[in-house]
């Protein structure tokens, strides 16, 4: 156990985190270099494309030190995105150590903080790594200096490394052996094993991947599932190298992965404790949690009978992805389709992103929305989520909505816009502090759902791209809440109704009305497109009827080329939704549901 | 009647048989003196290829021997009257020669107005010709120069006058309107101009800019405004109130003509799925279920042909429910409409009583007929309707 060190690697989005793993992979002989792939990690194309890991994966790196001493460096990947913070909790628990990784450029940011809190949370070592030095912009000295004032770390013990070119690996890699703890833990207890990430195999079934921290676990075994009760006769154990490595045994202090037949990645639960069944331990291991979507929204198949596939699409997307929650949804507008629940919306996003294009579905995702409390007069209080469920306003005593604590670290210059931005989303409670001269930390009580509308991207471009944030979920605070609806030549069109606060409602209306007025295509009728709160119109716009839809001559080849014509269009009428007379196509469902600007 | 049908069989199906009568022929002249910006019809100026076209067009002729009767020949074009004396007394009585016509077929020439020469018109006559369709397009100087007509407004009335003194058995008169800057008034004087000589036919095309046309390219640059949609509704809407108010018949969303008996029998056969043979490039045929097209190209016509193989580009067999759509398709355009018992599976009479509600067709019996609000929207309308 003294020659085993437990680590992960946790930084800022685009610091450079994938390409540091790869480097370890390539140093270590794990792959020979001909192998080669970049970013062996994330396997996920949009992985690739956004540069960051979505789903973790864990890898063994085989290490003989300079007196030949031969160590088992755990490397615990973990996603790299503020909405899974709980799983990235659930892997800093099975570490000892971790490597915070610093652009040697950007420097510090809003979710190097938050990493960092994390890792001191868990009492780990931490080994600060500034990254990228190669880059003609990189400023060492900055960071390092800002690793003393904002992270107060040695910026003396930081390790300088260029990931992309190969520099300072060895030194990371003397430094975990000497730095981070080896594991403590007594192969004699009763089995005590933290699942920290899970994988669906469609051959073996979900591959659990755990750190034992006491007892010992192997083939034949019947292990418990403590948080569920559940039992299941382990098939096999083993580590990760660039494959599974079957093992006789996984024993305290370990990383490692357990094969047991269990169907589905849902059937586990990351942070679950594992246990022997015939000899149980007494405790579970702490900080598990019942994660709990905080963003719904519903997704339609564009065509309606193309709703039983994606049902199946998202059986099998689900088989990877217990976070996302889902229950069938039916809408007048869109026809039958599904309810769910995200962790955020990178989440949703990627949701979105993998059923089109691994999954080749073409859908239509509703405005995504925080859940609501409303209490009613009759004393209960219901939770809703979905604008369908909203109450009759008559019965409702008052309402609630989600917090979220913002922060959000940026250079001085963009206080001013950064305060505007924020008070216009209706943020209470502003703090600043100014880690090192220049740069300032603004926290914000936020509600949930101004976060989900657009936040992300206004922040982004108002500071440059230099704004960096992270969040966390706080309270529910009592708010003034509507139902927006818009309504086309009079008829709702309910996939488009919105749960709103009341102060937001116009300048929304007003935004989807002009939105649709632009993609729904002229009729040989006029088309009144409305928001309304109730019966209460509040923003209307006018789409003119156009008045001829004839071309003047048909001979020989033009009855061809016209019948074609309206085959295409027959074709594309399928993928019009019709409400009330007004033929809707898909394009102006997604302009209307857009959460940006342009 | 048919002599034989092993060929090809140009045989109209019976239900076509009991509305209409024979096939008809129609005869491609892909050659003009200069190309106007709006046309989107094949030809070309270099006149020099007119004689071995005639030569290639009747060896074409001969590649479908053994067809029964057609009772319609049309010679359009291009510009068929750029033909001299001897070449289109050669065209026509080859013809007559290579197929059998009905007694009474419809002899129909297209006519460019310069063309119009006593002398020509009197050849025409004796050739058999007895119908002339004139391309005059408009009476106003200045847009018969923005569509770059080669003949002036004056000699579009010397012509009609020509035509209409010659004696044939009817003559029709081509219009375009819609074009940039036409008002509604302007357009009437055009309109009252074309009536007072008493036209047995009047062809109102809209301004349409098609494709890879001169006026393609300019409306690609905004250097055309063409009239907005209320005003081109209106200006349609006042040529069918101008010309039915004046006896004519508005059977089809482009012609009139004045009474059953006047109707261009020959382009009729286009919207009624009745066969026609079509000759020269580019040039459509159709059997009842099966079309094909020629070349494009008159040199890769002559190449073709003087090679002994069919100039067909390609062609197309009608599924029953591609059958379908070109009925619902003509039918939204034309007088006589859609027969509902032409199309299977039947159309959903609340869709059709919705439509008639709205005003966009009638129903008569077993038909439905579009109203003037239905050729309005005679591109939608098989899509309302199905």
């Amino acid at each position: 156990m003294k020659h085993i060190r437990n680590f992960s690697i946790i930084a800022h989005i685009d610091h450079g985190k994938s390409t540091l793993a790869d480097r370890l992979i390539q140093y270590t002989h794990l792959v020979e270099d001909r192998q080669f792939r970049d970013q062996i990690l994330d396997n996920m194309d949009i992985e690739r494309e956004r540069g960051i890991t979505i789903k973790s994966q864990t890898v063994d790196l085989p290490y003989i030190d300079e007196n030949g001493q031969e160590y088992q460096l755990n490397l615990i990947d973990t996603p790299g995105h503020v909405d899974f913070s709980y799983e990235v909790s659930r892997a800093l628990a099975s570490c000892e150590g971790v490597l915070l990784l610093v652009d040697a450029a950007q420097g510090v940011e809003a979710q190097t903080l938050g990493n960092l809190y994390a890792a001191l949370e868990h009492n780990l070592v931490i080994i600060p790594v500034i990254n990228k030095i190669d880059l003609p912009v990189a400023d060492v000295e900055r960071v390092k200096n800002e690793i003393d004032d904002e992270l107060g770390l040695d910026p003396d013990s930081a390790i300088l490394c260029s990931a992309k070119e190969g520099t300072g690996i060895e030194d990371i890699l003397k430094a975990i052996v000497e730095r981070v703890r080896p594991p403590k833990g007594d192969a004699e207890k009763p089995l005590t094993a933290l699942v920290f990430d899970a994988h669906y195999d469609s051959f073996r079934g979900t591959i659990v991947s755990c750190r034992v921290f006491d007892g010992t676990v192997k083939q034949g075994d019947t292990i418990r599932l403590m948080s569920q009760g559940t039992t299941y006769r382990v098939e096999e154990v083993g580590v990760f190298r660039l494959n599974r490595e079957p093992q006789k045994e996984l024993t305290a202090g370990m990383v490692g992965y357990i094969i047991a037949g269990i169907k589905t990645v849902s059937d586990t639960r990351i942070g679950e404790t594992i246990t022997l069944d015939t000899r149980p331990a007494p405790e579970p291991l702490p900080g598990f949690k019942d994660v709990k979507p905080v963003v719904f929204s519903s997704i339609y198949p564009i065509a309606s009978d193309d709703y039983p596939s994606l049902l199946e699409a998202l059986e099998k997307y689900k088989l990877n992805d217990a976070s996302l929650v889902y229950q069938k949804d039916s809408s007048a507008a869109l026809g039958q389709g599904f309810r769910c629940g995200y962790l955020g919306l990178l989440h949703l996003e990627i949701v979105q992103e993998r059923l089109e294009r691994e999954f080749d579905q073409s859908i239509i995702m509703t405005a995504p929305s925080v859940q609501y409390r409303f209490y009613l007069d009759d004393g209960t209080r219901l939770d809703v989520d979905n604008p369908l469920y909203y109450p009759d306003p008559g019965t409702i005593e008052r309402s609630e909505e989600p917090y979220i604590r913002a922060s959000i670290l940026i250079p001085e210059r963009y206080v001013g816009v950064v305060m505007k931005l924020c008070m216009e989303r209706r943020g209470v409670n502003s703090q600043m502090s100014y880690p090192t001269p220049g740069r300032v930390e603004v926290t914000f009580d936020l509600p949930l759902a101004e976060v989900i509308f657009d936040f992300y991207d206004r922040l982004k471009s108002i500071t440059q791209g230099y704004g960096s944030f992270d969040y966390e979920m706080i309270d529910y605070r009592e708010s003034n809440l509507v139902k927006l609806d818009i309504l086309v030549n009079g008829e709702k069109v309910d996939a488009l109704s919105i749960l709103v606060h009341r102060d937001n409602a116009r300048e929304r209306a007003v935004r989807v009305c002009e939105r649709l007025k632009n993609e729904i295509p002229r009729q040989q009728f006029k088309i009144a497109i409305q928001g309304a709160i109730g019966g209460k119109i509040i923003s209307r716009s006018t789409i003119s009827a156009y008045r001829k839809d004839v071309t003047a001559k048909c001979y020989g080849g033009d009855i061809t080329r016209k019948r074609k014509l309206l085959e295409k269009q027959k074709k594309g009428k399928k993928r019009m939704r019709i409400v009330g007379d007004v033929e809707i196509p898909q394009s102006a469902f997604l302009a209307a549901l857009k959460t940006d600007d342009e | 009647m048919w002599r034989s049908r092993k060929a090809l069989s140009l045989q109209p199906s019976r239900q076509t048989m009991n509305r209409t009568d024979l096939p008809g022929l129609y005869v491609h002249v892909p050659f003009c003196k200069t190309k106007c910006p709006y046309c989107d019809f094949y030809s070309v100026t270099d006149t020099s290829l007119v004689d071995r076209w005639c030569t290639a067009l009747l060896q074409e002729a001969r590649m479908y021997p053994g067809l029964g009767e057609f009772d319609s020949l049309y010679i359009g074009g291009g510009t068929p009257s750029l033909l001299d004396d001897r070449q289109m007394t050669e065209l026509i009585l080859a013809l007559g020669g290579i197929f059998r016509f009905a007694p009474e077929t419809e002899l129909t020439v297209e006519m460019n107005p310069d063309d119009v020469t006593r002398e020509k018109l009197g050849l025409y006559r004796s050739l058999g010709v007895n119908r002339i369709s004139l391309g005059v397009q408009s009476f106003a100087e200045d847009e018969v120069r923005f569509l770059c007509r080669r003949h002036t407004a004056q000699q579009a009335l010397s012509a009609l006058e020509a035509v209409a003194g010659a004696g044939f058995r009817e003559y029709g008169i081509d219009l375009m309107y819609g074009l940039p800057g036409q008002s509604l008034g302007a357009w009437q004087v055009t309109l009252e101009r074309a009536l007072s000589f008493d036209p047995d036919h009047l062809s109102c095309y809209q301004l349409t800019v098609e494709g890879n046309t001169p006026f393609a390219g300019m409306a690609k640059e905004g250097k055309l405004s063409m009239p907005d949609d209320a005003l081109q509704a209106g200006l349609f809407v006042k040529t069918s109130e101008c010309l039915t108010g004046a006896g004519f018949l508005h059977y089809e969303v482009s012609n009139f003509a004045r009474g059953k008996e006047r109707l261009a029998r020959h382009n009729v056969k286009y919207w009624q799925h009745t066969p026609y043979l079509g000759l020269g490039p580019s040039a459509h045929s159709f059997t009842g279920r099966k079309r094909w097209w020629n070349v494009r190209d008159v040199t890769l016509y002559l190449k073709t042909i003087h090679s002994g193989h069919m100039p067909v580009e390609g062609s197309e067999e009608l599924s029953s429910s591609q059958m379908n759509m070109e009925k619902i398709l003509c039918g939204s355009r034309t007088l006589w409409g859609i027969n509902v018992r032409d199309i299977t599976p039947p159309l959903s009479e609340e869709r059709i009583t919705g439509l008639c509600d709205s005003g966009f067709i009638t129903v008569e019996g077993q038909r439905i007929v579009p109203t003037l609000k239905g050729y309005l929207f005679a591109d939608k309308l098989p899509l309302l309707i199905s």
